[in-house]
């Protein structure tokens, strides 16, 4: 890589540079760079009784193919797209919806709603997972009592227990924390629009629909684009949840057990199951990968075609 | 072996001091009293025990040996205990889980050999055999208590039902049907969504009585006996007919909603395990009492899961060992097993001395280690060794059983092919 | 699903004053964001079976009880908690933002060898999770000797925060008009003067909306507590109402109450920052 060195106005050493870009810098490779780094190479090792040994791709290669392994793999990728997908569907859209009626202008009271739709975000996860499984819980009845309310009683089911239905749960759960998220991004792009953009298109007899799809909706593609690529991120980073609410075994049969959860039972093992360091780096790699080209897929495909609407 | 742990002093005071900043918000104490002792557990429940009860007890008898008690919650003890062992920050005495997990830290030079103990003579060999290396030289870590499984039911509920205790399986169901068809009460309370009590509290509970306790549990181990054999699928069968009786959506019953619809007088019969009997103690607000597994029939010999599940052993690096054998050899006395087995009701004491217990459920329990034939959990030596880990597959299928998303037959044959997979004698 | 089908009608239903519709819509879902807590904390006060027997009723004389917020204080140190979360969350935060204005400052405003691979470097940082590097985190912090310490967390948290802090503060600073450096660098000011005097200040907008972006996930982060500071004195809030939960899960009371407590402090944090975040979100900080 040949940084341009157009104006290079500094002969000594550049000190200053140091000084501002020393300690992050330091810091982040000491602590994210190597340690990621060196996740890759331990992925490449196996480990008995302490000794361990270059093994190449074998780690990879029994993860995907062997049986034991692959299947378990499989499963919490499947997993993963599927929790991935309910966010796209419902979390984006509703936050998407609930931006553009916060913008709406001369609106009373939006700085509360703003504030109070926010609150779940803020909130820690485990508490999150609790709460929701007492409100889904069969035994204390609300979610129960309230189907029965408005007459749906008989949909009533035990959730968060069955194989068909947890993940989706759990996702929902998710969906419900997280939306303040999409929200608070897109609200905030739609207030940068700038207001005789939108004056012109209402004089020109658009009406308020035909206004928000041919004006904002062009204009806020690059923060949806970039609100997937953090959903995607974040979907397949999803570990709390599923831990503080299913434990590390996902159950049921590992209906709900996503990259996550997998990753943390290979490296730290569970119950009478031994950790392995190896394997756990080996997970960890390939969802790295995953990871990576989901985002450069992203950034060539959606991220350029999406240019072409910008001012 | 490369343990950090085995670094110099000098180079530590080094790495000390490189991170000044380390120690300013560093609060572990890493180096310890030099006569004091400390301990790792997973018994954060019993903290006030220890420090009120029977540390005051050994110091009566050792006034200079100051002792402290720290516990981690049980589901964190293990990946804590390893990070602090490797840190070098560990205690001196630590509570050992049964066979592998304490196993491990032996081979990896965590644990002190104890052979010449004075004290491992209070006990006998089965209750040692959680805690000795494959070959039945090295002793490791020594017992301290085990836990007894069976059913817990509320006697007012009994009796309001004019219910007697089921000795027989057929019994068993009966009272079930009663307590369903006559009551509003859940008769079985249990649930599926943690799915260990499956395992533990079903599988475990009921198994013995078919495959003979210890018997079935060496056949498996010498690859005489399979999960397909009937002794095992029976097991299963009888799960899976435990579904009509559990609460409405049990699915997503857990671990601690079974224990409050009991405590609250919801259920009638609960599956339990004997450490149950605190929080019953302390939350339920009317008698209740304990029976063994049923057997199929009233004559046939009774076998119940007494399983080894708490020893102790001394830190390898501990610098503070000959204190730490004092204190293991006091834990081998009679004045604490009596101490213990009455301050946390519902783990016995493996020490051969005669004791007494004064909670009537927890003696209970105790007194069928005369009538029935005691065995310990049938995944746990050895077998859950290898991947698949055959623990993680009772936990999974026995609740996919009781579900009724798979069936005793295709349970029995996922777990005889997952443990085929690795293991030689049943391959 | 549920939450979808209660939106359509706000398209459709045009013969209604529109700012009706709107207000219906958000207040419904503010019911819908709300609704949890409210439940959790109004159980709190209650008494145990009264929980079970009408968990949606207010307390009232009969059932009101601090029972559960007793339990709590008693059996596990909350204040504690608190502070080690506060302690790890203020330094992570404060120096991301410190350390993260000057990269960004160094990143956009010199032209040197490097520059480029190390702006990449950081871009990685924000698609590529900190988390899949525990299991080198966990020996290097072992090695370190910082296992259960506070600074290990506060180290990881800066490397975590850190390339979203660039790239966002980045974007930031080519905001800034070139005469205002150009014109201080005519008067002989020092480079450091410039950054601390001049752009800092001008950056605070944008750095409140990373503060508060950086703040969230490290006030509620469970998983590196859970690794690398798993000991009492050194456990943060979120893993002791974690450990709490766990331990005194058929204690409904103390379960609640100690959800309430750990719910009161992010919620008095929130409101100080919610303003700023919007002031910083709106400055076009975020494109």
């Amino acid at each position: 890589m040949t940084p341009s060195n157009q104006h290079d106005e500094k002969k000594p050493f550049p000190w200053h540079l140091v000084f501002f870009l020393g300690p992050g810098l330091l810091i982040y490779v000491v602590f994210s760079v190597y340690p990621l780094l060196d996740t890759l190479v331990l992925s490449l090792f196996n480990e008995q009784q302490g000794q361990s040994h270059f093994v190449g791709l074998q780690n990879f290669i029994t993860l995907v193919t062997d049986d034991t392994w692959s299947q378990a793999f499989w499963n919490a990728l499947g997993n993963n797209f599927k929790f991935f997908a309910i966010h796209m569907l419902v979390q984006n859209p509703i936050g998407l919806l609930l931006a553009v009626l916060l913008s709406s202008p001369k609106l009373r009271l939006s700085g509360t709603y703003r504030t109070l739709i926010f609150m779940p975000t803020m909130l820690s996860v485990v508490i999150i997972g609790f709460v929701w499984q007492l409100l889904l819980s069969p035994i204390w009845g609300i979610s129960e009592n309230f189907l029965y309310s408005i007459g749906l009683g008989q949909y009533f089911d035990a959730w968060l227990g069955k194989e068909s239905s947890a993940l989706i749960t759990l996702a929902f759960i998710s969906v419900w924390q997280f939306v303040g998220i999409p929200m608070m991004l897109i609200y905030a792009t739609l207030l940068n629009i700038p207001d005789d953009i939108v004056d012109a298109s209402v004089v020109d007899g658009a009406n308020s629909f035909q206004t928000f799809w041919h004006i904002k909706l062009p204009l806020i593609l690059p923060t949806i684009a970039m609100v997937s690529i953090l959903t995607f991120v974040a979907n397949f980073n999803a570990f709390e949840l599923i831990y503080a609410v299913k434990g590390a075994l996902a159950g049921p049969n590992f209906s709900t057990d996503l990259m996550g959860t997998f990753f943390y039972r290979t490296f730290f093992g569970f119950q009478l199951q031994q950790g392995s360091a190896s394997m756990g780096a080996a997970v960890a790699t390939l969802m790295f990968l995953i990871i990576l080209v989901g985002v450069m897929l992203f950034l060539f495909f959606i991220q350029r075609r999406i240019q072409r609407f910008q001012f | 072996m490369f343990n950090v742990r085995s670094a110099s002093p000098e180079t530590k005071m080094a790495t000390k001091l490189t991170c000044l900043a380390a120690i300013l918000l560093s609060s572990t104490g890493i180096a310890q009293a030099a006569n004091g002792l400390s301990i790792e557990s997973w018994r954060s429940d019993d903290a006030n025990i220890w420090s009120d009860v029977i540390i005051p007890a050994f110091n009566k008898s050792h006034p200079d040996t100051k002792v402290n008690f720290a516990p981690t919650p049980p589901t964190e003890y293990n990946s804590a205990l390893q990070a602090k062992l490797k840190a070098g920050s560990a205690g001196d005495l630590i509570t050992c889980r049964p066979f592998d997990t304490a196993l491990d830290l032996y081979k990896d030079g965590y644990l002190a050999n104890l052979n010449d103990l004075k004290g491992l003579k209070q006990f006998s060999d089965v209750a040692k055999s959680a805690w000795v290396t494959d070959d039945g030289k090295d002793q490791f870590c020594m017992p301290v208590a085990s836990v007894i499984h069976g059913f817990v039911y509320n006697k007012e509920i009994f009796k309001e039902l004019n219910l007697s205790v089921p000795k027989t399986r057929d019994e068993f169901f009966k009272t079930l049907d009663t307590i369903k068809s006559e009551s509003r009460y859940i008769p079985l309370a249990m649930g599926t969504a943690d799915q260990w009590e499956a395992a533990t509290m079903g599988f475990q509970n009921i198994g013995p009585n078919y495959w003979q306790g210890e018997k079935g549990r060496k056949a498996l181990l010498s690859g005489k006996e399979k999960f397909t054999d009937k002794a095992y699928v029976d097991t299963w069968k009888e799960l899976a007919q435990w579904k009509p009786y559990l609460g409405r959506g049990f699915e997503a019953q857990k671990y601690s909603d079974s224990q409050n619809l009991f405590t609250l007088g919801r259920a009638a019969i609960y599956p339990a395990g004997s450490w149950d009997i605190q929080t019953f103690n302390n939350q339920a607000d009317f008698e209740f009492g304990a029976f063994p597994p049923p057997v199929a029939k009233a004559e046939d010999t009774c076998y119940i899961s007494d399983h080894t599940d708490m020893g102790i052993g001394i830190n390898a690096s501990s610098t503070n060992k000959e204190a730490a054998k004092i204190f293991l050899n006091w834990m081998a006395s009679k004045e604490f097993a009596t101490l213990y087995a009455n301050a946390v009701p519902g783990f016995f004491p493996l020490s051969d001395h005669q004791i007494d217990i004064k909670d009537p459920v927890a003696q209970e329990f105790m007194s069928w280690r005369q009538q029935c034939e005691s065995t310990i959990r049938n995944s746990y030596q050895i077998l859950s060794r290898g991947t698949p880990n055959l623990e993680n597959q009772l936990w999974n299928v026995s609740a996919q059983v009781i579900n009724g998303t798979m069936t005793p037959e295709a349970a029995a044959k996922e777990t005889q092919e997952g443990l085929e997979q690795w293991y030689k004698p049943q391959q | 699903m549920k939450l979808f089908s209660r939106f359509i009608p706000s398209s459709r239903m045009r013969q209604v004053p529109k700012s009706v519709t709107v207000h219906a819509v958000l207040l419904a879902y503010t019911v819908i964001a709300l609704f949890p807590i409210i439940v959790v904390v109004i159980n709190a006060f209650k008494e145990r079976r009264a929980i079970f027997r009408d968990p949606l009723g207010l307390p009232d004389s009969d059932s009101f009880t601090l029972v559960g917020f007793q339990q709590v204080l008693l059996r596990s140190d909350f204040g504690l908690y608190s502070w080690n979360s506060l302690v790890v969350t203020i330094l992570a935060v404060g120096l991301v933002l410190l350390l993260g204005a000057m990269a960004a400052w160094a990143l956009t405003e010199y032209k040197f060898k490097g520059n480029l691979l190390i702006t990449f470097l950081f871009a990685m940082g924000i698609m590529i999770p900190i988390r899949l590097g525990t299991v080198s985190i966990l020996s290097l912090m072992v090695n370190l000797d910082l296992v259960n310490t506070l600074t290990a967390l506060v180290l990881v948290y800066i490397a975590q925060g850190l390339p979203l802090a660039v790239y966002i503060l980045s974007e930031f600073v080519r905001t800034i008009p070139k005469e205002l450096t150009e014109a201080a660098r005519c008067d002989s000011v020092s480079e450091y003067k410039i950054f601390f005097c001049v752009i800092l200040p001008l950056l605070k907008p944008a750095m409140a909306t990373v503060a508060v972006f950086t703040m969230i996930p490290i006030w509620n982060d469970l998983w590196f507590p859970l690794i690398l500071a798993p000991g009492e004195e050194t456990r943060t809030i979120t893993l002791g109402v974690q450990q709490f939960v766990g331990q005194y899960v058929t204690d409904w009371n103390s379960v609640l109450s100690a959800l309430t407590l750990a719910i009161v402090p992010v919620l008095i944090l929130y409101t100080i920052f919610s303003r700023q975040l919007i002031r910083g979100l709106t400055s076009g900080a975020v494109k």
